[in-house]
């Protein structure tokens, strides 16, 4: 294997973890097998999928090579539509004006709905008035310019007691979703709230204190149950808890979102990335909710797979 | 003055002096305490995870078969290539300014600049070696635009401790090989460049260490997350181990938090051996002389 670096560059001598890895083998080109690399960019939401993807595919295919990187829905958008990369995970659906810059460079992006996600809002488990809330309070809670700074403000008859707030930082993907759900702007929010990009920073956050709300993607509520707890929203056809069910079926609503991958549509026309798409489809129903996402129900999942463009 | 009115105050100076020694030493204790209390937390999340099978594999969804063969590799392929780039511009670099350049504006512009070039956050190199290496040298995301950029990074700290080890050398030594008709390349190649090496490769080393553990300029230009294959040539793609570190703290399932103890367990293990590296390096040639 080539893997090592030449000896005699200066002060490289690593011994211990190098020889350790020198033995087992690498992954060449197999024998009649498909060959090449997918690059894969995008949302931090949708990379676990991906990443599962990636790591079952190239299983299946020693010979492809599968990258996957985590700039961000938008960061991904910048690189797929200048042609970098072959796919791009978006927590969102593409913007108009990344669309032009795909345009732009003449490139074609496919939009493929790949998983949902349930944003939850969570509150400690001591705190034992908030089981539900309507989407109206959500709102007076999260939008610009909020008065809202104690529990009592928000319903007659919860305690006296301040209001802690806790959310995902603004370049996130659910931080546009959640705030374009419930305040019904994009990107419209309060801003004195403790803001991480880190979600288990938000997990660790509003299980130490009783006086907190806060939101973040399913996963992380579902991996944390017993130190959270989550409320159930009311969209005006009363209370809706988020699982895996009210999610798939959209019941748990306006917080369901979809995940998607967008398809470089000429990039599409190499085997080793059709193949790869068809992969992706064909194991989501097993692999998605491995890594704590709702699959897409409903046989939806045939209906892209024969919805592809057809190979030349 | 008399004796009568000279006040030694002996007992409120003895007792200031043992204030401060006291101040003196919790500091020591703070430092020390904070560092023992993260790595015995990292060892105790970490350790039942590190096992052979941990460095070989490829990363993975499932911890239990999650390793970071691909990430090690990568950032042995990026300290290979960042010290192979740094290293001789650093040097040169010193070796002109305290051997060759005139004590003039531009000589003393340039000192002050890369002192600077010393403070600037390493996500404006990243920023940098986006723009410069990735797109316009068109290196793509590869091994080698990240070790250009890492060089860049560290380069100042290179130039600025070469410079103290070349200075470090006694006139009297320069001198001594002029008298003897050695030209100034002859004097800078047998008498000081021998005796600075020490200083020079200590100070590549302990640079090398501060670009180990750089994950913001990385990120920035565009070194992967998820990768199952090692980089074999300087173009291939890479990711390193405090990207994959960085990676596994943010899943949502606790095993991951683990895996990441262990992966900073292995990256620590690289630093001392390189630091350990660093002192032999400085011992053997010091005997040499």
């Amino acid at each position: 294997m080539r893997t090592t670096f030449k000896a005699g560059t200066v002060g490289l001598a690593i011994p211990l973890v190098a020889g350790a890895i020198a033995c087992g083998g690498g992954g060449g080109v197999s024998e009649g097998g498909l060959g090449g690399m997918v690059t894969l960019d995008g949302s931090s939401t949708v990379f676990p999928i991906s990443e599962a993807m990636a790591e079952e595919f190239q299983i299946a295919n020693p010979g492809v090579r599968v990258t996957v990187g985590i700039s961000g829905t938008g960061g991904g958008f910048k690189k797929f539509c200048g042609g970098e990369t072959d796919i791009s995970d978006a927590s969102r659906p593409i913007k108009d004006s990344e669309r032009e810059l795909c345009a732009e460079n003449g490139i074609v992006p496919i939009e493929v709905p790949v998983a949902w996600d349930g944003l939850t809002v969570v509150i400690n488990p001591e705190n034992d008035w908030a089981a539900c809330m309507t989407v109206d309070e959500l709102k007076r809670v999260w939008q610009p310019g909020s008065t809202v700074s104690r529990w009592s403000d928000v319903r007659d008859g919860w305690p006296d007691m301040e209001m802690k707030l806790y959310g995902p930082g603004t370049d996130s993907g659910t931080f546009d979703y959640f705030t374009d759900a419930i305040v019904g702007e994009e990107d419209a929010s309060r801003p004195d709230y403790t803001a991480s990009e880190d979600d288990n920073v938000l997990v660790v956050g509003v299980e130490g204190d009783q006086e907190a709300l806060g939101y973040f993607g399913f996963a992380y509520y579902e991996e944390n149950q017993e130190r959270l707890n989550s409320v159930a929203i009311d969209n005006g056809l009363g209370c809706v808890s988020p699982t895996r069910e009210t999610i798939e079926s959209g019941e748990y609503a306006p917080l369901s979102r979809p995940m998607f991958i967008y398809l470089n549509s000429s990039a599409l026309a190499r085997p080793e990335v059709r193949a790869f798409v068809e992969f992706y489809l064909t194991n989501s129903s097993a692999l998605v909710p491995e890594v704590g996402y709702v699959p897409l129900g409903g046989g939806r999942y045939d209906e892209l797979l024969a919805g592809l463009p057809a190979a030349d | 003055m008399t004796a009568a009115s000279f006040d030694p105050r002996r007992e409120a100076r003895h007792r200031r002096g043992r204030i401060f020694r006291w101040l003196c030493l919790s500091a020591v204790w703070f430092a020390g305490l904070t560092l023992v209390v993260l790595l015995v937390k990292v060892t105790a999340d970490g350790v039942p995870w590190l096992s052979l099978d941990f460095i070989r594999n490829y990363p993975s969804r499932i911890p239990a078969r999650a390793g970071i063969r691909s990430a090690i590799l990568g950032t042995l392929w990026m300290m290979a290539l960042t010290g192979a780039v740094s290293f001789p511009l650093g040097v040169g670099a010193a070796v002109y300014l305290e051997e060759y350049a005139p004590d003039n504006w531009l000589t003393r512009l340039l000192q002050t600049n890369i002192a600077n070039l010393a403070g600037v956050p390493s996500i404006v190199y990243g920023i940098l070696g986006l723009t410069v290496f990735v797109r316009v040298f068109a290196l793509g995301r590869s091994v080698l635009a990240g070790a250009l950029t890492l060089a860049l990074l560290i380069l100042p700290v290179v130039i600025i401790a070469s410079r103290e080890a070349l200075r470090a050398v006694p006139p009297s030594l320069r001198e001594a090989s002029y008298g003897l008709g050695a030209t100034r390349w002859q004097t800078i190649r047998y008498h000081v460049l021998p005796v600075a090496l020490p200083g020079i490769l200590t100070g590549t080393i302990l640079s090398l260490s501060r670009a180990i553990g750089e994950t913001a300029p990385l990120i920035m230009i565009g070194a992967l997350t998820f990768i199952a294959f090692p980089p074999t040539s300087p173009l291939d793609p890479f990711t390193v181990l405090p990207i994959q570190i960085f990676n596994w703290t943010a899943k949502p399932q606790a095993d991951f938090h683990s895996l990441a103890a262990a992966a900073i367990i292995v990256l620590l293990l690289i630093l001392l051996a390189m630091n350990a590296t660093a002192i032999l390096l400085r011992n053997k040639y010091r005997q040499e002389l």
